[in-house]
């Protein structure tokens, strides 16, 4: 597998090399020098904004792993500034408790904020997204609601004095050059898990939710960890934010602070670190220099917000994104490289078979499988054909766990599967494609190929935050993994490409790569070869039989008969959820009614 | 005290209830919900008092002229911030556009209205006391609608074609209905409503910007605890929720009884996300 690996990487040394990472970079450090020699520049009011700039950053950069990657659109996120800002002066000031040091307080008050991320976060989990936004709402409404009549601890409406961190960061650059620090610290964490598998997991569930299940990736765990983190750095936002104002009171978190931070993630772009990060500082600086404006500055966000949406989706970073606008060879063939499969999928796996038992589930009146028999074997393609509605790729869904069988058994070398944990499919190493690519538009197709070993990772959120070497580990193998499955089906050549630039049949490939990310033992192809030319399909058969030849158990749902009845071992013939047929091509072909109902004279 | 939870209790219900109709009316029509339903409810109460207390307008007038408000707002919302996004809806964008056009409107009113409540008029020139038009003003006008929208969906050619697009889109326009027209008629309908709540319960709220948020995550609780497009859930759930605010009012104290009504919000969804007279969806992949 290495010595795969490492033969591909000569042939592309721009894709990924150091060269691309250091240009990614530049930004970045751009951004630290001027952010260290400020002080040098000016003073006094500028130093405020400046601060105030990296106080917002800190909360922003954890949003953005919610809202940015992850498409949960929270837009009540004060509610936890709102949370750090008094609990870390509170416990300064000791209204309840003795009282603490700054930096005890700001840490409990992460604390705090983990916990109460998580709970806002938590209905993200089951609830549809306009649900969600309108939970994070009420929730910012009834924190300051709760702040203002606390009056005991919060001092109500009068409010409480914020924090003062001792030297050196009592004076004004030096609590800047505190949360400066804390911003950048910010940065490099969340630009470590963007660029995990944590991160591409997150974009996952944003872009094609049923892809991520079909991966491997847990949402309730995943999500769980980023509302724990974002929730974290915002409530330390909270506190640097009261010890900024050095007085708060519950006017302070308007609903307007949760848009501003809301909408300089959407302006810098989903799925970009550095696009949110130039918004924050936008946004912060921007109501200065207009000062009439400011009583507006709500108002114009929201204008903002509206253009945005209708206008350019994509913001900031993607009209940074100059690599991809460069146009792609036009007449590029994709020629899959079927004996690069052994290193890729290793040793066949030794799964014993995958059986499906008198399977029946309606929805409503319909029958849409009707005491269904299936045996797909290691090693074997088996074709699963019949005219539109015959319930072929409700067949793959009962497999996959999208649906429940209302009778029979799906058995893995004889247990059943798990009801419900879709996820856990990924584990047993049943991988599958979409009749609809379910491909995340905005990520490379290495990226996305990537998605598929999700799972095969070691390291902890915590370690790719921080980027210790397990991460590091992870991260190369994937990606050799992710090139050499790439090279498998042809397509290495666009690996750095945003995927939603490729053609369908490109597409189709990148799935079948991403599936073979996980090292099926099992692989459901449903309709792989719609939307191909000729020419590829018969190069996806040779493919198909090649990786059923190292071992994997496919099953393809199909339409071209020419292509099933080249590579399939055993054909099952539905028509109306049942069974008309089963037996090898030649049996097939030979059947009466299956060429009367289904393939014509 | 009882009578007092409950009168009180009822009237906020019927509120809530009517920004709720106002939601279940727009998504029928679109699919999609909006963050202008609140907005709507708060204008209700701002133009009133603007058009009768500061202008001086007779009551009928300045009433008319609000309900008028509310539905060039909810025309607006569908040609700005609805119909520009709806041939993306897997993307949820129209969470983000109506958000921002609620914002937009409620800047505008905090700015060139007042940052602080306002007082509402007094519509009728009858003694205080008993059981006032503070309460029963919100009542009737839940009501009427009730009566008006059933009357509307059961009797007239133009109900029929709005419950005909709500249940089948694409059937509907293959048989030829003006779908844009409806969802226009629709969202104007839908402003109609959401501007009477907030009139009706002007007395009560009073003119004030920050109605908007406050009544557009009240209404929509009983749109999510009735289920979606369910309009004798909503008020059902909507009279509940406000029994339920008040009683909490007066139990644990004003502002905690935010918190036990939020808590209870989010304790029913995540045990029955689709509402608790919702049908689940099936999952289709």
């Amino acid at each position: 597998m290495d010595t795969q690996a490492t033969q591909l990487r000569p042939s592309h040394p721009n894709v990924l090399g150091s060269a691309s990472t250091f240009s990614a970079a530049l930004p970045f450090l751009a951004l630290l020098l001027v952010g260290i020699s400020l002080p040098l520049f000016g003073g006094g009011y500028w130093g405020v904004i400046a601060t105030r700039a990296c106080v917002y950053w800190v909360l922003v950069s954890g949003l953005n792993l919610v809202v940015g990657f992850g498409g949960q659109i929270a837009i009540g996120w004060v509610a936890l500034l709102t949370l750090g800002a008094y609990t870390t002066s509170v416990l300064v000031a000791g209204n309840v408790t003795p009282a603490l040091p700054p930096y005890l307080a700001l840490a409990i008050a992460a604390v705090v904020g983990a916990i109460f991320g998580l709970i806002i976060g938590l209905p993200a989990l089951r609830l549809r997204t306009f649900y969600f936004a309108i939970t994070t709402l009420g929730f910012a409404t009834i924190v300051t609601q709760v702040a203002l009549a606390w009056q005991s601890v919060t001092g109500g409406g009068v409010g409480v004095a914020g924090p003062i961190f001792p030297e050196p960061f009592a004076s004004q650059w030096g609590f800047y050059y505190f949360c400066f620090g804390l911003a950048a610290i910010c940065t490099w964490m969340t630009a470590n898990v963007a660029a995990s598998r944590f991160g591409r997991a997150l974009t996952a569930i944003r872009d094609a939710e049923v892809a991520a299940e079909a991966s491997g990736i847990a949402k309730p765990a995943l999500l769980g960890t980023v509302f724990l983190f974002s929730g974290a750095v915002a409530a330390v936002a909270g506190g640097l934010f009261a010890a900024l104002q050095s007085y708060i009171t519950p006017d302070a978190f308007t609903l307007d602070l949760s848009i501003l931070f809301f909408i300089a993630i959407l302006i810098g772009g989903r799925g970009s670190i550095l696009g949110p990060l130039l918004g924050t500082i936008l946004l912060t600086v921007l109501p200065e220099f207009a000062a009439p404006l400011v009583a507006w500055s709500t108002f114009l966000y929201a204008v903002l917000l509206l253009v945005i949406v209708l206008a350019i989706p994509g913001g900031i970073a993607e009209i940074l994104d100059f690599k991809n606008r460069r146009p792609l060879e036009s007449d590029r063939a994709i020629i899959p490289r079927p004996e690069l499969l052994e290193p890729l999928l290793g040793a066949p796996p030794d799964a014993g078979a995958l059986t499906l038992e008198e399977v029946a589930l309606s929805f409503g009146g319909v029958r849409a499988i009707d005491g269904l028999d299936l045996e797909i074997r290691p090693g074997q393609v088996h074709g699963l054909i019949g005219p539109n509605g015959s319930g072929k790729t409700t067949t793959l869904n009962v497999i996959s766990g999208y649906y429940t069988q209302q009778r029979g058994a799906v058995r893995l070398n004889g247990a059943a599967l798990p009801v419900f944990a879709r996820h856990r499919r990924a584990h047993m190493r049943i991988a599958r494609t979409f009749q609809t690519p379910r491909i995340v538009g905005s990520a490379s197709v290495l990226e996305n190929v990537m998605i598929g070993g999700t799972i095969d990772g070691e390291g902890t959120f915590i370690e790719s935050l921080l980027s210790l070497p397990r991460h590091r580990r992870d991260e190369a193998t994937l990606r050799n993994t992710a090139m050499l499955a790439l090279a498998t089906v042809g397509l290495e050549r666009l690996a750095p490409v945003r995927a939603d630039r490729l053609q369908h049949s490109e597409l189709r490939f990148t799935e079948i790569a991403r599936a073979l990310m996980l090292r099926p033992a099992f692989l459901l192809l449903d309709e792989p070869a719609a939307g191909l030319s000729a020419e590829e399909i018969e190069r996806l058969g040779a493919l198909i039989l090649a990786i059923a030849g190292a071992g994997t158990g496919v099953l393809v749902v199909e339409h071209h008969p020419d292509l099933i009845f080249d590579i399939c071992h055993h054909i099952t013939v539905l028509n109306l959820g049942k069974i008309l047929a089963a037996g090898t091509p030649a049996e097939i072909r030979a059947h009466r009614e299956v060429v009367n109902a289904y393939l014509g004279a | 005290m009882v009578e007092s939870i409950v009168s009180t209790g009822l009237a906020i219900g019927c509120i809530y209830a009517l920004i709720a109709i106002t939601d279940n009316v727009m998504f029928s029509a679109s699919r999609v919900f909006s963050f202008t339903a609140g907005t709507l409810g708060m204008l209700g109460g701002v133009l009133g008092s603007l058009f009768i207390a500061r202008m001086g307008m007779p009551v009928a007038v300045g009433f008319l002229l609000a309900l008028a408000g509310g539905a060039v707002l909810g025309i607006v919302t569908e040609i700005v911030a609805v119909r520009p996004v709806l041939k993306s809806l897997d993307q949820h964008l129209y969470v983000l556009s109506t958000l921002a056009l609620a914002l937009m409107i409620q800047q505008f009113t905090a700015i060139e209205w007042s940052t602080e409540p306002q007082p509402f008029p007094r519509l009728f020139d009858i003694a205080r006391g008993g059981f006032d038009q503070l309460f029963w003003l919100p009542m009737l006008a839940c009501a009427v609608v009730i009566v008006g929208l059933e009357l509307l969906y059961r009797r007239t050619l133009i109900g029929h074609a709005f419950l005909a697009i709500a249940e089948d889109n694409f059937a509907a326009r293959a048989l030829g209905l003006p779908e844009r027209s409806l969802r226009i008629a629709s969202f104007a309908l839908a402003g109609v409503i959401g501007a009477l709540a907030g009139f009706a319960g002007g007395e009560m709220l009073l003119a004030f910007f920050a109605n908007a948020p406050m009544l557009t995550f009240y209404g929509f609780v009983p749109v999510a605890l009735g289920g979606m497009g369910n309009n004798r859930g909503a008020v059902v759930a909507g009279l509940l929720l406000g029994l339920f605010q008040q009683a909490a009012n007066f139990l644990v104290g004003g502002i905690f009884a935010s918190v036990a009504v939020f808590t209870v919000f989010i304790i029913v969804l995540l045990a029955r996300p689709e509402g608790l007279a919702g049908a689940t969806l099936q999952r289709r992949v």
